[in-house]
């Protein structure tokens, strides 16, 4: 580092060490310095969705085998290659994988799996390793790690009414916003305005009060400023009229309006299918399947798709043998699916699921899923990943930049 | 001697908060004779009965049904829903019976569950007030015998030869031991055991099938033996690690969301040694001197639904229109009857994000004055802008809200003389900081202030 730059920065420090991140009026925050700056969208399958039976290994008679009376049948499956095809119920993103704008990477899971959804679920939260118990998120850390790119609350958006464990951070967190004209109307009440305002530091201590004074004062910094900049833009793209196609209707105008904000994260449940699989499962990739199609065409349309990746993940995926009630149990390994421009490896990423050597009946896992964050936050969010993770990860050749 | 603070922080804590017309007689109580009579008015158990029809068993087929058919099924099980949902949280408002009610919505989540048949929900409900504060082991068995929670975890599919995992698994890490306790191996074992426990889909009662029962050996936590699924339940809370469970979540609840680890382990000693009796465990909590310690005062999130039903308790309100109070719920993200999943809400902390802590903040105003809240301070031009819609859409708030505090009452009860700064000092849990002590020390009618006092974070625990 040059001196020059070292004085500059420490002066910066030290200032920011005076009136905390939050505090600091928007204004003085310099506009213009992040266009064209790249957004990571997550996409949680909430329950654990079978994977199996999302990209089907219709080339293995093992997975027929075992799975008698749920498994999709050969003429069903949209074939990707010779081994592995797509859930007929995923037909919107045949179109995406064609374009080369998808990327299928098999067998993610991490060493002594959990077969509980709320631990599994925290372990790909957090980040941690199967025996270690962490407080914070990944990206809760990531905003910690007060990088150039992560310096405000709303660098971190989640499209619902509350924020998941993967967005808190021990200093800093993200903010959850379904609808932002709502957040910004509430803000504007005088009282609060007062109490925001003139509130001492002794509010700001470690309790539950402290947390709560400091939760509405970044509130109001976050809530001027999305709603402000996101009315600028209007979504034209046709988006399915489902929860989730809502939620990335609205992701696709806080990206398009230019908002300062890297990752957004959105989830939609229903993937605990113990029984009468078919149905149900079907239902819920219909409904991710025709959201996704349409939010990764609006971001091709309006030029966003290179500067935008899609991560989806699930806690776990589900046992290779089907249970008798028409539906599968808890498993391990799984499928993460990438969506965006920058993909090094369209298609699918590595060799389909071993179906032949199983743990307790279950997939092993091939590769770590802390080796995508890592990969994410080494290329896409410019944070060293050691920063962020417990320990360095290598990463995978999964994107350009 | 004068035990109001003491007192308050009871009742905030066992109940859904103190009024100003229980605290003329009660400050001058000893601790012990509070938690006497609070015991004493809880001893009354009114069961819900919202709900009078179980859905599922009228016959019909649902190849056969009409698109009408299917819609009016729809439209008479939101129904349900809906009376039920009204039904508890206006019992949870007006009941004086707190402290049962208070330990229901613990059960409640506790043995969390989600299904559309609000008759049974209704029955699961009834049999978690009825042994609110009875006997532990009971309450499992007769809720594990429920037919929502049958339905719900899959045990109506837990089958011998195709053993369905999900009962057995959530029994050992959310109702009874807690992870670590247990293996991989023991939940496929005690599956086993839990083959056959079904309910009846004609008549909708627990009915075992020894048919599917699978009754050979079995090893569950280093026994062995042919063990039935009520074996499984003993061997489960013969095992301490349930008492330890069970009393650090209790802990959680009433305590301090940090764990004591000694306080917890006194109060496991006396839930193991009482057979698992509710009640003597909570009498020890409640008459500990460190349930008064200044760290446990003020300092727990409150529910959305502790929220609501205290500012009902509060202020008397009637609501013409439930949906109302069932939006605020959905909202605030407690909807009673629909946890997130088996685990129930994590609460805590996790109440409070950006959107559902302004929320929290404005709906009293929107309950008690048409959405208004009195600004004595300094208006800018904007301000003064804001207030002005806001008068504005005064009707149209009321006409939605549709619910009457009783002023009048709440008034009458706050004794001459009261200052602005008493009033908050009473109705609000933390101590106060100077913000909030300027605020409400403007000039200003007593309802006003009382506004102000009911929108601060500090509302929002207890």
């Amino acid at each position: 580092m040059e001196r020059r730059d070292f004085l500059k920065n420490t002066a910066l420090i030290s200032g920011a060490f005076m009136v905390p991140a939050f505090l600091k009026p928007l204004e003085a925050i310099a506009k213009g310095d992040l266009t064209g700056h790249k957004n990571l969208v997550i996409i949680q399958l909430s329950g654990g969705n079978d994977g199996l039976n999302t990209v089907i290994p219709y080339g293995n008679d093992i997975y027929y085998q075992k799975r008698k009376t749920i498994a999709i049948n050969k003429p069903d499956v949209i074939t990707l290659n010779d081994m592995q095809g797509l859930n007929p119920n995923l037909s919107a993103l045949k179109e995406i994988y064609d374009q080369g704008w998808m990327s299928i990477v098999n067998s993610v899971g991490y060493p002594n799996p959990d077969r509980s959804h709320f631990r599994s679920m925290d372990i790909w939260q957090t980040g941690s390793d199967s025996n270690q118990f962490l407080s914070t998120g990944w990206i809760g850390r990531y905003l910690d790690s007060n990088c150039q790119t992560c310096k405000n609350p709303y660098t971190a958006i989640e499209v619902d009414d509350t924020l998941s464990l993967a967005m808190k951070g021990t200093k800093m967190k993200g903010i959850a916003v379904q609808d932002p004209n709502k957040l910004f109307q509430t803000t504007r009440e005088p009282f609060f305005k007062d109490l925001v305002h003139d509130h001492g530091d002794a509010n700001l201590n470690e309790d539950n009060l402290g947390y709560l004074y400091k939760t509405m004062i970044e509130t109001y910094s976050s809530a001027d400023y999305i709603q402000k900049t996101s009315k600028t833009y209007n979504v034209t793209a046709q988006y399915p009229n489902t929860a989730l196609g809502n939620q990335l209707k609205n992701v696709s105008k806080f990206i398009n309006s230019g908002l300062d904000t890297r990752v957004y994260y959105v989830s939609l449940s229903g993937f605990d299918t113990h029984v009468g699989q078919q149905n149900q499962q079907g239902r819920q990739l219909k409904i991710y399947g025709d959201a996704v199609a349409a939010f990764v065409k609006d971001l091709k349309g309006t030029g966003k798709l290179d500067d935008t990746l899609v991560m989806t993940f699930s806690e776990f995926g589900r046992r290779v043998e089907q249970n008798a009630s028409n539906g599968t149990d808890h498993g391990t390994a799984n499928n993460v699916f990438m969506f965006g421009g920058k993909l090094k490896k369209q298609g699918i990423f590595n060799d389909a699921p071993d179906l032949t050597t199983l743990d307790n009946g279950d997939l092993k896992y091939q590769v770590d899923f802390r080796d995508i964050y890592a990969t994410l936050l080494d290329k896409w969010l410019d944070v060293s990943n050691s920063q962020v993770l417990s320990k360095n990860f290598a990463g995978l050749d999964l994107i350009t930049v | 001697m004068n035990n109001s603070k003491q007192i308050k922080h009871l009742y905030a804590r066992a109940g859904f908060g103190i009024r100003f017309e229980d605290l003329h007689d009660r400050e001058n109580w000893s601790i012990k004779k509070s938690v006497r009579k609070l015991f004493k008015a809880s001893e009354k158990i009114e069961p819900l009965k919202a709900v009078s029809e179980n859905i599922d068993l009228r016959p019909r087929d649902y190849k056969t049904m009409t698109d009408d058919e299917k819609r009016q099924l729809n439209q008479d099980r939101n129904k349900q829903e809906k009376a039920l949902n009204d039904a508890w949280v206006k019992q949870l408002s007006n009941t004086d019976a707190q402290l049962r009610e208070k330990m229901t919505l613990f059960w409640h989540n506790h043995f969390a569950c989600n299904i559309g048949n609000s008759y049974y929900q209704q029955e699961l409900n009834n049999i978690e007030r009825t042994h609110a504060l009875g006997n532990f082991k009971t309450l499992l068995l007769q809720v594990s015998q429920t037919p929502a929670m049958l339905q719900f975890l899959n045990n109506q599919q837990n089958q011998k030869g195709h053993p369905n995992e999900n009962f057995a698994r959530e029994l050992m890490e959310l109702f009874t031991l807690g992870r670590g306790h247990y293996t991989e191996q023991d939940i496929k074992e005690s599956a086993r055991a839990f083959t056959g426990w079904a309910y009846n889909g004609k008549d909708g009662t627990y009915s075992f099938n020894p048919r599917a029962h699978d009754d050979g050996i079995k090893t569950f936590l280093n026994n062995t033996a042919n063990f039935c699924g009520e074996d499984i339940l003993n061997i489960i809370t013969e095992n301490k690690q349930t008492a330890v469970f069970i009393c650090t979540k209790l802990y959680r609840y009433f305590v301090n969301e940090v764990p004591d680890e000694i306080h917890v382990t006194q109060m496991a000693d006396v839930f193991y040694k009482e057979n698992y009796e509710i009640a003597p465990l909570l009498k020890f909590v409640f008459l500990s001197d460190w349930f008064y310690d200044e760290k446990n005062i003020g300092n727990l999130v409150k529910s959305p639904v502790e929220f609501l039903a205290g500012l009902n308790r509060q202020f008397y309100i009637n609501y013409q229109n439930p949906d109302v109070l069932m939006q605020f719920q959905r909202t605030l993200g407690q909807v009673l009857f629909r946890p997130p999943n088996v685990a129930g809400w994590p609460g805590g902390r996790s109440w409070i994000d950006s959107s559902s802590l302004m929320y929290r903040m404005k709906i009293p105003s929107t309950i008690l004055n048409a959405g208004l809240i009195d600004f004595t301070g300094k208006a800018t031009p904007e301000d003064e802008a804001y207030l002005a819609s806001q008068r504005k859409q005064q009707l149209n708030v009321i006409k939605r809200v549709q619910a009457q505090p009783d002023w009048d009452k709440f008034l009458k009860d706050i004794p001459k003389d009261t200052t602005h700064e008493e009033i908050a000092r009473f109705m609000l849990e933390p101590d106060l900081n100077k913000t909030v002590i300027d605020e409400i020390n403007r000039p200003g009618d007593i309802k006003s202030v009382v506004i102000q006092i009911v929108s601060t974070p500090e509302y929002q625990l207890c």
